[in-house]
């Protein structure tokens, strides 16, 4: 089994929802989160003072799917959350020995 | 003896004299009382109001833009009706507008005008020019540039809203000696139905939200709307009794419609929704009450208030099926229902005056006293605001959007109108 | 050394708390997540018009343990984190390359 961890955009994220669906992919756990890369911030001026807003507000997703899976869920994802210009996000996949259902306590390859 | 004797006459002289002066000059001190305490509710009924309501309704994003929208009425309109607007309104003129005898608030003073201050009467008319367009920004929500907004307001203030005042209000051909005398006691064409159709118009030439209707688009607290929604119900009673110009027995008739309407259109909108949906959601009672408000302000001072709960109930359940049913049908993207509610119910309320509206309450009867002319005045009045409004706003816009442009691009958009427009945001 | 991760119903939380405080392991970092899986949502009507509101709140808990204490743990979430109803949600076990404690420097094993 892989993990596949993808950071997009907030505003793509109905986008990547529909994508994953299309390849038959719907369970995933969302996190709302803050992140810092290479995309500019923006400025907010609260009365005369300036702030530079760095830490901008994304949607962190995670799936758990088996190995033969990962490269079209990849694909779905990059498709989706795709704009064309910085910020758009990363995708990660690492490695999970061990997943399990708590509803039945069987490991997750079993079920799916 | 003869210091207290002194002292009694100096006693009168003090207390009595600023008494007998005010019934010489025919001010009525409880009057005066009653309508800038009025006036200070009908502003309430904007800001928080209105701005907690709208606020409240839009996705988190957008919400300092919207407040802003309301607040922003509460400085440009307050301007615009200091120079020029109170005169366009009330100043003598031709059928159609005042003319310019009031710029600048030329002989407004202390001098009665009826029994309260020609500036008591000024500064109560004053706060309904800026909750009228403040009213429209719930049908441009989350997409009009801030800019623009302005520009599009003081044009519609001047084109739209101080013509419309003249008509129906400052002796034009729509008020009691008018052409087409219409009964409107405290604004259902002037405000509510001006309003309701400008917000049509404008959410029909913005286009939709991106991702309307597809994507929830859920209001992101609720309990602000709940808040704003309390207040617009109180702040109403200044708006609907304040307009009785006087806290005599009309006021106290208004008062009371007013409330009772709201509480019927409630229930109403509540019984549709839960036969309908399966469930009575509290944004369902709240703008059940915002409702049966708009459509009892033409007739609160001409109606019984069993007519009034009458007519409370018929707004509930017509402005529910506006909502629910005809945005879904035609696919407009009024979003937070200005339309819907302020267009219908203020249509409703109008119609239904004509209907309700009694000679012992209001000086006029309606249909139900066998006078159908007062029907036929108020739908052909009603027909009129339909058009002038719905033309002039149209007219309006495309100006503002060759001038400036209306929409904000689509990227801005998805950031939101707090940052874009304002360069804040409301929780950090 | 591994890394357990848990993604769970939120009323079960105390639960699943009391149960690692049982094997005396109450070392956890929770995030308030949203999921979305087999479980299906709620409707939701607004002024007549009805949205699937289908990402429901779930608490995910990532903990760290030696790979001898693994089994242990797993069992002690899967069993306090059941109810047997769709929705009770999945635990990953993963490798964790290095571990380091920031107070003291201790690596690894020592450090978690």
């Amino acid at each position: 089994m892989k993990k596949i961890e993808a950071i997009v955009q907030p505003f793509k994220l109905d986008d990547v929802r529909e994508g994953l669906k299309r390849v038959g992919m719907d369970g995933m756990t969302l996190f709302d989160v803050r992140g810092y890369g290479r995309q500019r911030g923006h400025k907010e001026i609260y009365r005369g003072h300036e702030y530079e807003v760095d830490l901008l507000p994304k949607v962190k997703l995670e799936c758990v799917v088996p190995d033969d899976r990962v490269d079209e869920t990849v694909g779905a994802i990059i498709e989706s959350a795709r704009t064309g210009s910085i910020g758009d996000g990363k995708i990660i996949v690492s490695d999970v020995p061990e997943a399990i259902q708590i509803r039945s306590g069987q490991s997750l390859e079993d079920v799916l | 003896m003869k210091r207290i004797v002194t002292f009694a006459v100096m006693l009168i002289a003090v207390l009595g004299l600023p008494v007998s002066a005010a019934a010489q000059d025919g001010i009525d001190t409880g009057d005066n009382a009653w309508i800038l305490t009025s006036s200070a509710l009908v502003l309430m009924m904007t800001g928080p109001g209105l701005a907690l309501f709208y606020g409240g309704l839009v996705r988190q994003r957008n919400v300092l833009g919207t407040m802003m929208q309301s607040f922003a009425m509460m400085a440009l309109m307050t301007l615009l009706w200091a120079i020029y607007g109170y005169s366009l309104s009330f100043a003598e003129g031709n059928t159609f507008v005042g003319g310019f005898g009031h710029v600048f608030l030329n002989g407004v003073g202390m001098e009665p005008n009826g029994s309260i201050p020609h500036l008591t009467f000024m500064v109560f008319q004053l706060m309904f020019a800026i909750i009228t367009p403040a009213l429209i920004s719930g049908a441009f929500a989350e997409r009009m540039k801030f800019s623009a907004m302005l520009l599009f307001m003081a044009l519609w203030g001047t084109v739209v809203y101080f013509p419309m005042v003249h008509m129906v209000w400052g002796g034009g051909f729509m008020s009691g000696d008018g052409m087409i005398p219409c009964l409107d006691f405290a604004g259902g064409s002037v405000v509510h139905m001006s309003s309701g159709v400008a917000a049509l118009v404008i959410a029909l030439y913005l286009g939709k939200r991106k991702g309307y209707p597809s994507e929830a688009m859920r209001p992101h607290n609720l309990t602000f709307a709940f808040i704003g929604a309390c207040l617009l119900w109180v702040g109403w009673f200044g708006f609907n009794a304040g307009s009785a110009l006087a806290a005599d027995g009309l006021a106290a008739v208004a008062f009371v419609n007013t409330h009772f309407a709201a509480a019927a259109a409630v229930t109403s909108w509540l019984v549709v929704e839960w036969l309908r949906d399966g469930k009575p959601s509290m944004l369902g009672g709240i703008t059940g009450a915002v409702a049966g408000l708009v459509a009892i302000t033409p007739a609160s001072g001409f109606v019984a208030p069993m007519d009034a709960i009458i007519i409370g109930l018929a707004a509930g359940a017509i402005c529910y099926f506006a909502v629910a049913v005809v945005k879904a049908k035609f696919g407009y993207d009024d979003s937070l229902d200005a339309f819907g509610v302020h267009g219908v119910g203020g249509t409703v309320g109008a119609l239904l005056t004509g209907v309700f509206a009694r000679m012992a309450i209001g000086g006029a009867d309606g249909l139900v006293e066998g006078n159908a002319g007062q029907f036929v005045n108020n739908a052909l009045g009603s027909a009129l605001t339909w058009v002038f409004s719905g033309v002039a706003t149209f007219v309006i816009l495309k100006i503002v959007d060759a001038i400036i442009g209306v929409r904000i691009s689509s990227g801005d958009e998805s950031i939101g109108l707090d940052i874009t427009q304002h360069g804040e945001e409301a929780y950090n | 050394m591994k890394k357990i991760e848990a993604v769970i119903q939120p009323f079960k939380l105390d639960d699943v708390r009391e149960a690692l405080k049982g094997i005396g392991h109450d070392r956890l970092t929770i995030y308030d997540v949203r999921g979305h899986g087999r479980q299906k949502g709620h409707k939701e009507v607004y002024r007549g018009q009805e949205y699937e509101v289908d990402l429901l709140p779930k608490v995910k808990l990532e903990s760290y343990a030696s790979d001898d204490r693994v089994d242990e743990i797993v069992n002690a979430i899967v069993e306090s984190a059941r109810t047997g109803k769709i929705g009770d949600g999945k635990v990953f076990v993963s490798d964790i390359a290095s571990a380091i404690r920031i107070r003291s420097g201790e690596t690894d094993d020592d450090a978690i």
